[in-house]
């Protein structure tokens, strides 16, 4: 076992030297930095309402909570769609312990590729945005809170990429997620808005995990701007795991389901549809 | 066995003497297959396969499109689950086999744009590291990645991307994932659609290599009679759900019986007949013109005489 998860980890670096040497790939992780530092220029003077810190602050340790939510589940998902797709899976089916492997390296590339993404963003943004601290107490939340945001979004996105057949598809998942983010409070105080929504936010990891890394980069006496006037620490942890729960109890059976359909006529058809999708 | 045609008069000769291909005594055969069958909805597909294979043979599954022949094989493979009958492969059945069963078996899979960005000798090196584990004093997994190049004919492309590899070095790569764990059994289906002419030769050269160094047993499907006839010790015929005939090309000839072929020269005038009994009718034919007769010809029926005839019968039975 520990020698497979070895190979699953050194694929999981392969992989990830290969994306971070494509330019196309490279400028898709950019791509957010740029426009979040346009949002941070355009928010300057703005300060979170009811105190005297800076709304930039706040928003760029939100999107950093919304990269981490996107990569483990979108990445996740749209990797486990294409590699359906391109027939790597059925290679992966048709090793021994292969699919443990397969699994293992997608968890290292999506880990790899959310740091890398919060990094385009957080070097940036240091520079345009003052107050941010990391603290020893800060520290330690966010050693518990990144390894439970991941663990709340990868199994989730591995089962949304078993059900989509199609990367397309998988694909669309992002308006959603998008929405969810809008009303999160990513880049405004989530307290501004309608009680209901607020409720809303509050059922999904994004909001939760931009609460923790708020507690975690955000002076202590910012707490009082939040719900509740706290960082609500155990209600974060809670929220988490209860994902994290419900796709780790999901994640197994489905991916199994998933793995038991492929094989090489299955490929063939998925082949042939994407061949007629591109002539059309 | 495969014969050329200028020794056709030879080929009448052994087929007449050769008995039945005596199976190794006591051997556990590699595939055993009884009465396969597998429905899709209403849809029958396999309606009752039998057949099986020993170490070492190379078998090849051949049929018309639809014959079944995917489906055959991907269950086989442990692909596929089957609707009914019983099938053992390396004396397990694939629905339950484990992972050390899957590490004896190598499938070789039509890639197409999988694992574009890695290079050929990472991914091989990658791959064979899940079959170190399997490893035994006989049979050292997984195959060195040096010598493995060597064999498929890579050794120039180990540092190429694989999305820049021809259709070619392409195909020779997915034989080399196929085999990278030394299996002990090999799945082929259909290897070598969309070849040209030359790139399947090399591929029959390399199949022959695989049998020669490995004692591997193959399977694989083709439509390709030619195919069949070149590579198989053994061919299959499946159409319509089963399997119509099974034993080696001039085996399967000689099952359809009254297609033996006489062509000869008397007069300056050219000459053909078909008889049953070819023998008889060649004695008859020197009796009455002796040494009149020349350019003497005795063809038995190709296999493609002999695969259309059957595929015909079933599918006409099967209305």
């Amino acid at each position: 076992m520990t020698r497979v998860v070895g190979l699953g980890l050194r694929r999981g670096l392969i992989e990830l030297r290969q994306t971070l040497s494509s330019g196309t790939d490279l400028f898709g992780y950019a791509l957010p930095a740029v426009f979040l530092v346009i949002a941070l220029v355009w928010m300057r003077g703005s300060t979170i309402p009811g105190t005297e810190m800076a709304l930039g602050a706040h928003s760029l340790v939100g999107s950093v909570a919304m990269l981490i939510v996107i990569s483990g589940l979108m990445t996740m998902m749209q990797y486990l769609a294409m590699d359906r797709e391109d027939g790597t899976l059925l290679r992966a089916k048709a090793t021994p312990n292969g699919m443990t492997g397969y699994l293992f390296g997608k968890i290292v590339v999506v880990a790899g590729v959310a740091v890398i993404s919060c990094l385009f963003v957080l070097v940036p943004g240091l520079f345009l945005v003052d107050g941010l601290t990391v603290g020893v107490d800060g520290a330690l939340v966010l050693l518990w809170l990144l390894p439970l945001a991941f663990l709340a979004t990868m199994p989730l996105g591995a089962v949304l990429g078993a059900l989509f057949d199609n990367p397309r598809q998988a694909s669309l998942m992002m308006l959603p997620l998008l929405g969810l983010t809008a009303v999160s409070g990513v880049f405004y105080p989530v307290t501004a808005l309608a009680g209901w929504l607020q409720g809303v936010a509050q059922v999904f990891p994004v909001y939760w995990l931009g609460l923790g890394l708020r507690s975690a980069f955000l002076p202590d006496a910012l707490a009082a701007a939040e719900i509740g006037g706290s960082w609500r620490h155990p209600q974060t942890a809670g929220v988490l795991v209860a994902w994290s729960m419900a796709g780790l109890v999901l994640a197994p059976g489905i991916l199994r389901r998933m793995a038991r359909r492929e094989s090489g006529s299955a490929v063939a058809a998925r082949r042939e549809r994407a061949m007629t999708r591109m002539t059309v | 066995m495969y014969y050329d045609f200028d020794s056709v008069l030879d080929m009448t000769g052994s087929v007449l003497a050769a008995g039945s291909v005596a199976d190794t005594p006591g051997a556990e055969p590699v595939i055993e297959v009884r009465d396969l069958r597998m429905s899709y909805g209403d849809k029958e597909v396999l309606a009752g396969v039998d057949f099986t294979a020993t170490a070492g043979e190379v078998l090849v599954l051949l049929g018309p499109n639809g014959a079944g022949k995917t489906t055959t094989i991907e269950i086989l493979e442990g692909f596929r689950r089957r609707s009914g009958g019983e099938v053992r492969v390396l004396g397990v059945d694939p629905e339950q086999g484990a992972e050390l069963w899957r590490a004896r078996l190598g499938v070789v899979l039509q890639s197409w744009r999988d694992h574009s960005k890695w290079k050929v000798r990472e991914l091989l090196h990658h791959l064979g590291g899940y079959y170190a584990e399997f490893s035994t004093g006989d049979r050292p997994r997984p195959w060195p990645v040096d010598e493995l190049l060597e064999v498929v004919g890579l050794t120039e492309s180990a540092g190429t991307r694989i999305a820049r590899l021809s259709g070619g070095q392409r195909r020779r790569l997915d034989v080399a994932i196929g085999i990278v764990g030394r299996p002990e059994l090999l799945f082929l289906d259909e290897p070598t659609v969309g070849f040209d002419p030359e790139a399947r030769r090399e591929f029959h050269d390399l199949v022959h290599r695989l049998t020669d160094v490995d004692e591997t047993t193959i399977m694989l499907t083709t439509h390709d009679l030619d195919e069949a006839e070149k590579l198989a010790d053994r061919i299959l015929i499946l159409a319509k759900g089963r399997i119509v005939a099974d034993g080696s090309a001039d085996e399967l000839s000689r099952q359809v019986a009254g297609e033996t072929e006489i062509r000869w020269t008397r007069a300056g005038q050219r000459f053909v007949h078909s008889a049953a009994d070819a023998t008889g009718f060649v004695r008859e034919l020197f009796r009455q013109h002796g040494d009149a007769i020349g350019d003497l010809e005795v063809r038995p029926s190709s296999l493609e005489e002999t695969y259309m005839k059957l595929v015909r019968e079933a599918e006409g039975g099967a209305r």
